[in-house]
């Protein structure tokens, strides 16, 4: 182990994680838009209790991805320095953007719609949410155009060895940061639909064994409830039925879009990053066969040697790299010297690369991690699809089946896009190795970096095993707390989101404040929240 | 043509102002719930006071980093990496003191609101004495070599500059967070801030001004002496009007000392923007550590359109939530019962 490895492995744990919490707020946040507008516009007070629901569950995972968010801004300068050094004039415009563009409405207008509930007029009160969750989506492309400059370096020319942007729309209309946009945006729409699936269907299936819903002979749902316990009279199987609904269309849509985006990146991908394409599939000879089962060694060293194809399907591979059935796809062992070729065969005998100067250069990807994580990432999504289609079917008569084991299955398979939404992303980054930043084959030459070159040079291993070992232990305690804090608060249902609903027994209309005039001193003024 | 560089080490200056000025009170209300506060209801007015406004705040820290990659990569690169082991600390306050805001309601047991109460309040001391230090540092200088980076190990940063910084910073802040819950707050709370201040603020405000007289003597510029005369009548003002429980200007006339007090210390050191102390020709200065000027034109641009926009939209948020809070506004904390039957 050296400081590479362990700056590698502190980047690749913090990032995925701040990746588990972030599509959940990508795609939540469109839903709870959804359930506040209709509110606004309907005045059906089951909206107003399914934003209160779901915005409770959005906040608890909102704040962690704010707070391991702070960690990824920090971490290219701390572990990374000569990167920033190398990349700093095209790569940190995109963050700058971020922050000025996307963070300080996402944050300052989710300030508002927080403790905004009857202090601002209604309209507005929907507005800063609107904005708020756009911004969120603006954050998400602003960093994603930065990750894909590293996959495609455009926009650039080179001055004393370092990239300088000279295009910046370039840089932001990047065919691979629109697509890598698209594709992760559709991603976290799927997890939220998985998320809104799972725990409504929870609910639902709750009130059936209790003996609130019951079904007719047709097995249509019949409505009950039981006013004693806070939460479970009638309004409230319309919240979880509705709720389901919006779960499984939007999964649906999430999942369809992701495959087409993900079809065209991966066209891109064999024009723009050759050997990755190759790595996905542990192609090692040139070919046209899409390889759904391989055995062997796939990759452990990085060598072709005992990788065997068990079921291929002639023509696929071409057709998702090229849209033809019989063009060649290169496989690794004719890629190999080409790269070696372009890029040479060493590390380059300079000081930035300490002791790592001179040896070989590994251009092969670790297959493994490429070829499962591919799969992985299109296996759970196609899962979690499917799921949702047959989670439409079951619920078409308004309430779910009885079975046990089939609730079991909704609330687990709240995890299956979230993970292939880390496979994905595992694929992506370690697809690009060995470069930090890609070289673009249809770019101006010298743009790219070996991973070896772009870490500090003044950080001390130990300073590293410490940074990793504390954001380690302090993320895994933080993910007990969350998890624990969902389950209480998606188990509490409505009633524990919004008690001051069940409070006066629905006299009048709770969330309606008239944005009363904030000057005058009402002694019974007090917060619709605090924290 | 060394405008650009220029304009972005005031944007960049600017940022790191507008972040002390901001998040200063909310690191001060949460270092104040620790020991000013007694009860429960006394925290939570105190933490409702910033509870609208502090996400929002803590985005000018996300963003003078960000902006410091943009312009200056150099810089940020060299001061996030030399500075290693205190950032990941600062980190971990920051992660901190961020979920216990949000979660420290979600439970009502006291062990619960206990520690995360404590949460916010370390955290916020930790955020406040490292990036006083940072900042005190950047100013001061550090053993870094001819491509940027420290050498003398990773404790070479720590220096009576980094504890004067740190301690400039955590005094500013209880200052200032007791001055901002004098204004924003009423009751027990009310009266407590204002006792704090009156107290202790001519002590808690020395190292600041510590700080700003070192880089005085040691860069001065004659003319950053009219600046530091203004700090000084700014403070004794606020001083004065807290006294006399003008609680508005007392928060004005600190906020006028902040900002020209720091002026003062990025002035003086101007162009340097991280000075060696080994070797002054590897000093990164804002004509060596830039971006191209294309990149500043193009981050120029989309600042002068972004940055009066946050102030708008960030200035409403203070006047939506110009009530004081105290502590009949508060809801009983809640118990959260299980819908379903386990
Ligand atoms: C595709 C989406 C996406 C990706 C790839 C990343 N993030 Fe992120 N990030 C978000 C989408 C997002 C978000 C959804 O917008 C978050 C989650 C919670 C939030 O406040 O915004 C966020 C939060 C967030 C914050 C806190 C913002 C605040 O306080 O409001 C920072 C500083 C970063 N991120 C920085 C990064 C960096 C440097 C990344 C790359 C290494 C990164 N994020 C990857
Ligand atoms: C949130 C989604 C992301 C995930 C899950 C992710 C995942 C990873 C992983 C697993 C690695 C380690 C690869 C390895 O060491 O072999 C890595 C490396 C890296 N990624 Fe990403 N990444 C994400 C987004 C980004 C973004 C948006 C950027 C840039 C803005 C970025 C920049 C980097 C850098 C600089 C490295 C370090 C160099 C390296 O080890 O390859 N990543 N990422
Ligand atoms: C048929 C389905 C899918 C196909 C064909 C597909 C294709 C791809 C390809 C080719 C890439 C790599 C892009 C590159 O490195 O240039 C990728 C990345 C990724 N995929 Fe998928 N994908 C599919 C399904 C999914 C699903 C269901 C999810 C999550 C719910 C997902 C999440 C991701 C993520 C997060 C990345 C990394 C970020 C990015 O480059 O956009 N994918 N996908």
């Amino acid at each position: 182990m050296d400081a590479l490895d362990i700056a590698r492995w502190q980047f690749g744990i913090t990032t995925v994680y701040h990746f588990l919490l972030v599509p959940l707020t990508l795609g939540l946040g469109p839903t709870l838009v959804i359930m506040q507008t209709m509110w606004v516009r309907t005045g059906n007070e089951r909206y107003l209790r399914m934003v209160k629901f779901w915005g409770k569950l959005y906040l608890i995972n909102f704040i962690l991805g704010v707070a391991t968010g702070l960690v990824q801004e920090f971490q290219f300068g701390m572990a990374w320095s000569e990167y920033s050094r190398f990349v700093g004039d095209v790569f940190g415009a995109p963050l700058a953007m971020e922050g000025l563009l996307a963070f300080f409405f996402e944050s300052t207008f989710l300030g508002l719609w927080i403790f905004g509930w009857n202090r601002l007029p209604k309209r507005i009160h929907l507005a800063c949410l609107w904005i708020a969750v756009a911004g969120s989506w603006v954050s998400a492309f602003f960093i994603i155009v930065a990750n894909s400059w590293m996959q495609h370096p455009v926009g650039v020319a080179l001055q004393n060895g370092r990239p300088v942007m000279n295009d910046i729309w370039a840089v932001l209309t990047n065919n691979t940061a629109l697509l890598a946009y698209s594709h992760t945006i559709f991603g976290s729409l799927a997890v939220a639909g998985g998320f809104l699936l799972g725990i409504a269907w929870y609910h639902l299936w709750q009130r059936r064994r209790d003996g609130i819903d019951t079904v007719d002979a047709d097995k249509r749902v019949i409505v009950g409830e039981a006013r004693e316990i806070v939460g479970r009279d009638k309004a409230d199987h319309r919240v979880w039925i509705t709720s389901l609904r919006i779960g499984a269309v939007v999964a649906i849509v999430g999942f369809a879009a992701v495959a087409v985006t993900g079809d065209m990146q991966a066209k891109l991908m064999f024009e723009q990053q050759p050997m990755k394409m190759a790595a996905a599939e542990a192609a090692c000879q040139t070919g046209t066969s899409f390889s759904v089962l391989t055995i062997g060694d796939v990759g452990a060293t990085q060598n072709c040697d005992n990788v065997v194809g068990v079921i291929e399907i002639p023509g696929l591979l071409s057709f998702l790299a090229t849209g033809t059935f019989d063009t060649q796809v290169k496989g690794v062992n004719d890629l190999l010297p080409e790269y070696q070729a372009k890029y040479g065969t060493t590390i380059p005998d300079s000081p930035v690369y300490g002791a790592q100067a001179g040896q070989s250069i590994q251009y092969v990807p670790v297959m493994q991690v490429t070829y499962w994580g591919f799969r992985l990432m299109i296996g759970f999504g196609i899962l979690a699809a499917f799921a949702a289609l047959v989670a439409l079917w079951l619920t078409r008569k308004g309430t779910v089946p009885e079975s046990k084991w089939l609730m079991r299955l909704a609330v687990f398979g709240i995890l299956a896009p979230f993970a292939a939404n880390a496979a994905g992303w595992v694929f992506t980054e370690m697809g690009r190795q060995p470069f930090v930043v890609a070289p673009n084959p249809t770019g101006i030459d010298g743009v790219f970096m070996f991973t070896q070159a772009a870490v500090s040079p003044g950080v001390s291993l130990g300073e590293l095993l410490f940074s990793v070992i504390t954001l380690t232990v302090v993320y895994a305690a933080l993910l007990v707390v969350e998890v624990r804090l969902l389950f209480k608060y998606a188990r509490a249902g409505v009633a524990a989101a919004a008690p001051e609903l069940f409070e006066h027994d629905h006299d009048g209309d709770p969330g309606a404040g008239p944005g009363h005039d904030a000057d005058g001193d009402r002694s019974g003024d007090v917060l619709a929240f605090a924290y | 043509m060394d405008a650009l560089p220029t304009i972005w080490f005031i944007a960049i200056a600017a940022l790191w102002i507008g972040y002390l000025l901001l998040e200063g009170f909310d690191l001060g209300v949460g270092m104040h719930m620790l020991f000013t506060a007694r009860t429960d209801t006394e925290r939570r007015v105190m933490l409702n006071s910033i509870g609208p406004v502090w996400d929002g705040n803590e985005v000018w820290l996300i963003t003078a980093g960000a902006a410091t990659f943009a312009a200056f990569p150099l810089w940020y690169a060299s001061l996030f990496s030399s500075l290693y082991l205190p950032l990941t600390i600062v980190l971990v306050g920051l992660i901190f003191r961020a979920v216990a805001i949000e979660y420290r309601g979600k439970g009502t047991s006291v062990r619960w609101t206990g520690a995360w109460d404590r949460s916010i309040g370390v955290g916020s001391l930790i955020v406040a004495f490292g990036i006083g230090a940072a900042l005190a540092l950047t100013t001061t200088g550090l053993p870094i070599n001819a491509n940027g980076d420290r050498v003398g190990g990773a404790f070479a940063w720590f220096t009576g500059y980094a504890v004067l910084g740190g301690f400039a910073v955590v005094g500013f802040c209880l200052v200032h967070g007791a001055v901002f819950l004098a204004l924003k707050t009423d009751g027990t709370v009310r009266q407590k801030a204002n006792r704090f201040v009156t107290r202790w603020a001519p002590i808690a405000l020395l190292p600041i001004v510590g700080w700003v007289l070192a880089v005085q003597f040691t860069s001065g510029r004659l003319s950053c002496l009219l600046l530091i005369a203004g700090a000084v009548v700014a403070v004794s003002w606020a001083w004065i009007s807290a006294r006399r429980g003008s609680e508005g200007k007392a928060f004005l006339g600190l906020s006028i000392f902040l900002v020209l007090g720091a002026a003062s210390i990025f002035a003086n050191v101007f162009p340097v923007l991280l000075p060696s102390t080994i070797d002054s020709a590897f000093s990164l200065t804002t004509s060596n550590a830039a971006s191209g000027s294309y990149t500043l034109s193009v981050m120029t641009v989309v600042t002068a359109i972004g940055l009066p926009l946050v102030l708008v939209y960030q200035g409403w948020t203070y006047w939506v939530f110009r009530k004081r809070i105290s502590d009949t506004n508060i809801p009983a904390a809640h118990t959260v019962v299980d819908a379903v039957r386990t």
